[in-house]
């Protein structure tokens, strides 16, 4: 007997985060312009102390004040999927449920476009650019994973394949409501289909933008964290998990909110990037198990190693031209979600 | 020390008399699909006491709300009419936490989405003892292996939960419910899936259980006979009604089983004191 332990959790996160950072430092490296590793170090600290005026050369201006923040939008999408995957499947106990395959990225972006259109309108005061589209795409989220769950309703319990159908036929219907805003409404800057359906990270995004990403993940997330345990029982069953003394109720509000508020969130800076909800969650469980305790923090520094690599591949692997980062995860991820389901059908 | 039941506030009843745990007060249900409509099952007001260490089995054919019975005393649902008590407190209306920390319910197996080991699995009934997130103590690990010993689980504990067997399963399931350190432990058809041999070893280990450890036992069961030999008390159920409540000799009548379980069959009273059913073809 070896339950898990507040030491064992740190120091698997340390190795994560230590994976994370190397994962960063290489993809800092890559492309167009060529940097060495010594003058990236030494960059990287000084960015990290709050001295970027000490950076010395202006190749690496161009590192710091466009791949890093690039990446680290990277770090907070990745982390936000994955934490909203992990917990969609723990709620629904679907392991294949994801805010992608349920529609509900699709739901967000409908909902970030909507914003969009809105704030054009209202023309808003500066500090509040940006921030409509956020609250917009977790408005589209939590509506569209409501709706979806009652799809999935058969005989009043969920099904799981009538839900992962029902998500799939949510997603499709809204891909179709993105491409009729697209081209019949368009006016201003909506950033088009393709960013919307295929997801994107090259958007730079305001500081009070980067800033509600940061404050949003830390407080949705932690709200999740909260329940870990609660999820580990409820993977059982509701009624089982209430004769062991988890409040179903509370659990569910709290993760729903929350997943629909880290899935907005992403949504809204990056459109829908698909599958990293979905198989970082898979992965971290078959390297770490499935306690909550310890999965979620490693499925949060999963997602953004994941993601920072895909990124990196997207706008290296053709450069100078820049690949939608979801076709990336897409490529990787629609196989291995194929095997999952066919071994979960076996 | 995480290991203490949280302390309630006062009883809803103060006085009673303090032998008694669980008492269950003219308690009555109905299902209806939706509240305009009548009822498609009525549980008509049954009432029954069980004492710490006693083992009260609910019998009945299909469909006469043996279930529900169980289901409204571990608080799953609540009485149209009547109370439930445990240690005086109404069972309903105890926090899903505390109730937890107070009864554990064995139900038929349920299927697991993640396999966990066997370890995992009985530190579950840790649960309702921790705040929403901690990790578990050396106490917890205690409570968990003696619970896993107790049932003569203790070889399983690295092995997974979906590559042990039917009778492995039920025992490490009635572990958690021992780690959970209740005052009444409620059993559903633990039976259901053992071989006979199997069966016996899970009513000997509740029996003593029950001795050692002061647990009030009620188990819904088919097995009249296992009933029989190791029952304190019977309550015997149809149709939603309950007919009797008793000792195993008193209730094992020849004409009542016969008319309750359509079935022919005779009773002989074995030498222990305990009545015996053996069951006759129709024709």
């Amino acid at each position: 007997m070896r339950p898990l332990t507040l030491s064992r959790l740190l120091l698997r996160c340390g190795v994560l985060a230590v994976v994370l950072f190397i994962v960063v430092v290489v993809a800092l490296k890559l492309g167009a312009v060529q940097v060495s590793l010594y003058g990236l170090g030494r960059d990287l600290i000084h960015v990290l102390i709050g001295r970027s005026s000490a950076i010395s050369t202006e190749y690496g201006m161009v590192v710091m004040n466009i791949r890093l923040p690039r990446i680290l939008l990277s770090i907070f999408v990745g982390a936000a999927l994955a934490v909203a995957g992990t917990s969609f499947q723990a709620l629904l106990r679907n392991p294949l449920a994801d805010p992608y395959v349920l529609g509900v990225s699709s739901g967000a972006s409908v909902g970030a476009i909507l914003a969009l259109m809105l704030e054009n309108r209202l023309a808003l005061s500066p500090e509040f650019a940006g921030l409509a589209t956020p609250v917009g795409a977790f408005l589209g989220a939590a509506i569209t994973i409501a709706v979806v769950y009652v799809l999935g309703l058969r005989g009043g319990r969920i099904d799981g394949n009538t839900l992962l159908l029902a998500g799939i036929i949510t997603a499709s219907f809204l891909s179709a409501i993105i491409n009729f805003l697209m081209s019949t409404l368009a006016g201003g800057n909506l950033r088009g289909a393709s960013f919307w359906m295929m997801g994107n990270l090259s958007t730079p995004q305001t500081k009070n933008v980067m800033y509600l990403l940061g404050i949003g993940f830390v407080v949705a997330a932690g709200a999740i964290y909260t329940t870990a345990s609660d999820l580990n029982l409820l993977l059982a069953g509701e009624k089982e998990a209430m004769h062991l003394g988890v409040d179903v109720r509370r659990v569910r509000i709290v993760v729903y909110l929350a997943a629909s508020v880290l899935t907005g969130l992403a949504v809204s800076v990056s459109g829908t990037i698909g599958y990293v909800g979905l198989l970082v969650p898979h992965v971290m469980r078959l390297i770490f198990g499935s306690d909550h305790r310890m999965l979620l923090p490693a499925a949060a520094l999963g997602g953004a190693i994941a993601l920072v690599i895909a990124d990196t591949i997207a706008r290296t692997i053709a450069a100078p031209s820049d690949l939608p980062v979801g076709a990336v995860t897409a490529i990787v991820g629609a196989p291995l979600f194929i095997y999952l389901l066919r071994r979960r059908l076996a | 020390m995480s290991t203490a039941r949280s302390s309630l506030p006062t009883p809803d009843r103060p006085n009673a008399n303090p032998d008694v745990r669980l008492s269950v007060e003219q308690v009555s249900y109905a299902y209806s699909p939706n509240p305009s409509q009548a009822p498609v099952f009525t549980l008509e007001a049954l009432s029954f006491q069980a004492k710490p260490g006693e083992i009260v089995a609910v019998l009945g054919p299909n469909a006469s709300g043996k279930s529900t019975l169980l289901k409204l005393i571990s608080g799953e649902l609540q009485p149209l009419s009547g109370r439930i008590f445990l240690n005086n407190f109404v069972v309903h209306s105890l926090p899903t936490k505390m109730r937890a920390q107070r009864i554990a319910l064995v139900q038929q197996e349920s299927a697991l989405l993640f396999p966990s080991l066997v370890w995992e699995f009985v530190l579950q009934g840790r649960h309702p003892y921790g705040r929403s997130l901690r990790f578990e103590s050396d106490d917890d690990v205690t409570i968990a292996k003696n619970a896993l010993a107790q049932v003569g689980a203790a070889h399983l504990s690295d092995r997974r939960m979906d590559k042990i067997s039917g009778g492995e399963k039920q025992r490490v399931i009635l572990a958690r419910a021992l780690s959970q350190q209740p005052l009444l432990l409620l059993l559903d058809e633990p039976t259901l899936h053992l071989d006979i041999g199997a069966q016996v070893d899970l009513l000997e280990t509740l029996r003593r259980l029950a001795a050692e450890n002061r647990y009030s036992v009620v188990v819904v069961t088919h097995e009249l006979n296992l009933a029989g030999e190791y029952a304190d008390q019977v309550v015997l159920m149809q149709k939603g009604k309950c007919l009797r409540v008793g000792s195993p000799a008193a209730v094992y009548q020849r004409e009542l089983l016969e008319q309750v379980f359509q079935a022919p069959l005779s009773v002989a009273i074995a030498p222990s004191g305990r009545p015996r059913v053996t069951l006759f073809s129709n024709s």
